[in-house]
């Protein structure tokens, strides 16, 4: 191919900056959040799988509603967010550094979103936001929920916004470089964030906060479920992408090995923008409002993420192989036993990417247009995301977590917390085969979810899904565990393992690694790609909607308790 | 960009791949109409009886003709609509012949439910302001349990009705 190479890194530059102990302060407060958020959401968890198994009643007037609309929300929104973007800020501020003005704006964004993120808590849990994580008009929470949550996503906002001015300071000061590579990957990421969520921020701003409030009588129901479905796919790309990042250039240095390419992986995070937001009606196929031809669109829209899927496994897996070969393992499968299974940075993460091959699948069942009948709103779809985001995307976590804050804190990942980690992976993994497996099955037998234990009658169906519902509470009792010793864990890197310097692991290019081209840089043309197919997917079935809009919705709190 | 030969296989054989499920997804939506619900038919939420087949006497199952059959039902929080048996009480079972033809509408007065004949394709959305509904043939004899899934509240799981298919 013929096209203008970027220069090659001065020495300088190729070396990782060093976080300073005022960094980590920040980007280990983001994980303190996290932390807690785990433990809280890991407890509800477990409740709710013992009240469906028909074992338990919650005490003190609890609703089991509350408590799922609080796994949901702690677990979905605020685990996820807080750890993404204090990962994400420690490796920009490990790649191209950050500047005492942006530090500021960093905490900033932190603080408006612990604000929000208290406000939406604390309405939880005076029982006044029992429309779990979706809060789907027209059920009305107290209008601080609404706010509460319009702040966590603008803090997200000031955060995404900071990190694009930290790799801009970085381009200007060297000219005619290639970004480093998971600078470029946290700058798609957070590109993604900040348009897909303008949907959601959208519907809330605009159309919940007054609602809710009392200034407007009305909602416009499907207009705000599109809304949320626009900003809903995206965000679970969000999680998943923070575990790209890890699986391309973080894990082939903890195993010993190089980028297997530099420009692949960029590539890959490109499509990854523009697929990942054009999607949302795959998760309203069952809606009655949606021209379904547009509908089927979207479908297409949506799988042609497989590309970039495949273009990941294939990157993984002979990073792998060649490294393993490199190490002089011989035979076909050499180098797949003898990749470093007892190094819990490794390990845990590896599970998760061996965990998204059921779990691609699930999602390829869900979104095929005809076939998402047979799962939708069943506990299926529970176990598909317990899978992909709970075990692909939060054991990547786990094993980032496992240098991440030993680095920052100044200690060392020691031999008996990689033995712990190892067990917590292992008991992650029991109790998530056992959970998702059984949310999977009784899902396929029509068993719906966000239920709370009810015999319906005593159908024989019913009784039938009971057995799966012990079979989860079981799972969720062993992950409960792990989320107990994982808890542990993290306190124990944050205070008491021994002093000593945790390596940042970054993979470095091979030495003859073909130039990544120029045009992977070409940041306003991906934009404007992005923005074109989302204007294509949205713009005929948006105004279709509102120009067929039934009446709207006043709002309705009595349902969820309140009136 | 250079593209390792092994990796130029891997992908042209999975995008072959996808390009026949597509295209077969395609196949089965536009030619063999088996699209999801999606019809677009709106109603007022607050005057439901505007339209005769949510009127209270067409409420539940009506036979259209000899295996043909019409269920008609209003959601509400926490309960499906089904109509009143004879003497009065509210129907929550409905019993209808193996092979009937079945097209059943389902809208809701208050917030969105869902309503998924448990084990079978009958899986909506309801949404105030819409009819959602869905045609469809009972081969299979059994009970069913038609089950709200999508949440409508503090009572939602005991939102629930039966079909009987029978021989």
């Amino acid at each position: 191919m013929l096209l203008e190479k970027i220069a090659e890194p001065n020495e300088e530059s190729r070396l990782p900056l060093t976080i300073s102990k005022q960094e980590s302060r920040l980007y280990m407060s983001f994980m303190y959040v996290a932390f807690i958020s785990l433990f809280i959401g890991g407890m509800m968890g477990l409740l709710q799988t013992l009240v469906r198994s028909g074992t338990i009643t919650l005490p003190w007037g609890i609703d089991y509603y509350q408590v799922l609309t609080l796994h949901g929300v702690i677990l979905a929104l605020v685990l996820t967010t807080y750890f993404i973007i204090g990962f994400q800020f420690s490796l920009m501020g490990k790649t191209v550094g950050i500047s005492q003005k942006q530090h500021k704006a960093a905490w900033l964004s932190f603080w408006v979103m612990v604000v929000g993120t208290i406000m939406t808590a604390i309405t939880i849990l005076l029982g006044k936001a029992n429309v779990l994580y979706t809060f789907y008009a027209p059920l009305k929470a107290h209008p601080a929920f609404y706010i509460g949550l319009a702040l966590v996503i603008i803090g997200s906002w000031i955060a995404g916004i900071v990190n694009f001015r930290q790799l801009y300071v970085w381009k200007k000061k060297h000219p005619g470089e290639k970004s480093p590579l998971l600078a470029f990957m946290v700058t798609i990421n957070m590109l993604m964030w900040i348009i897909a969520s303008i949907g959601v921020a959208v519907a809330v701003i605009v159309q919940f906060i007054p609602w809710s409030l009392g200034y407007a009588e009305t909602i416009n129901v499907l207009v705000s479920r599109t809304l949320f479905w626009y900003f809903g796919h995206p965000l679970v790309y969000f999680w998943l992408l923070p575990a790209y990042m890890a699986w391309y250039a973080i894990i082939p240095k903890i195993i010993g090995g190089k980028l297997f390419s530099d420009s692949l992986a960029r590539l890959a995070f490109i499509l990854l923008l523009f697929f990942s937001i054009p999607v949302g009606f795959h998760h309203q196929l069952t809606e009655p409002g949606i021209d379904p031809t547009w509908k089927f669109i979207q479908v297409v829209l949506t799988f042609m993420v497989v590309i970039p899927s495949l273009m990941t496994a294939f990157s993984i897996f002979a990073t792998f192989e060649i490294t393993g070969r490199r190490k002089g393992f011989k035979g076909l499968y050499g180098w797949f036993k003898h990749l470093p299974w007892k190094d819990v940075r490794f390990l845990a993460p590896m599970i998760g990417m061996l965990a998204f091959i059921p779990g691609g699948a699930g999602g390829i069942i869900n979104a095929s247009h005809q076939m998402n009948a047979v799962v939708h709103n069943t506990i299926w779809v529970t176990g598909h995301f317990h899978i992909t985001a709970a075990t692909t995307v939060v054991l990547t976590f786990f094993g980032i977590t496992y240098w991440l804050i030993p680095h920052l804190t100044g200690r060392t990942l020691t031999k008996s917390i990689n033995r712990l980690g190892i067990i917590q992976a292992i008991i992650w993994t029991v109790g998530m085969t056992i959970m998702s497996g059984a949310m999977h099955i009784q899902g396929l037998l029509g068993g719906p979810r966000r239920s709370s234990y009810s015999e319906y009658g005593g159908t024989e169906q019913a009784s039938e899904w009971i057995w799966y519902q012990i079979a989860q509470a079981v799972g969720g009792s062993i992950l409960f565990i792990g989320i107990l010793l994982m808890v542990f864990i993290f306190i124990k890197l944050t205070f008491f393992a021994p002093k000593g310097e945790e390596e940042f692991p970054i993979a470095e290019e091979e030495e003859d690694a073909t130039p990544t081209p120029m045009f992977l840089e070409n940041w306003k043309l991906w934009i404007a790609i992005t923005i074109a197919l989302i204007l294509f997917a949205y713009t005929i079935p948006f105004v279709d909607i509102i120009q067929n809009s039934p009446p709207g919705s006043p709002p309705f709190d009595w349902p969820i308790g309140n009136s | 960009m250079h593209l390792h030969k092994y990796e130029k296989i891997w992908l042209t054989f999975g995008i072959g791949s996808l390009v026949i499920f597509l295209v077969v997804l395609a196949f089965g939506a536009f030619w063999q109409g088996t699209h999801p619900q999606s019809h677009g038919v709106t109603i007022d939420p607050e005057n439901i009886e505007a339209n005769d087949a949510f009127k209270p006497e067409n409420l539940g199952i009506t036979k259209v003709s000899d295996d043909k059959y019409i269920v008609n039902i209003v959601a509400t929080a926490f309960n499906y609509n089904l109509g009143v048996d004879e003497e009065g009480k509210p129907v929550k079972d409905i019993r209808i012949p193996k092979g009937s033809t079945v097209l059943f509408q389902v809208t809701t007065k208050d917030v969105v439910h869902g309503f998924n004949v448990a084990g079978t394709n009958i899986n909506m959305m309801v949404e105030p302001g819409y009819i959602s509904s869905y045609e469809t043939v009972l081969d299979n004899t059994g009970e069913f349990t038609i089950v709200c899934n999508e949440y409508c509240g503090v009572g939602h799981h005991l939102m629930f009705a039966t079909v009987e298919v029978y021989e």
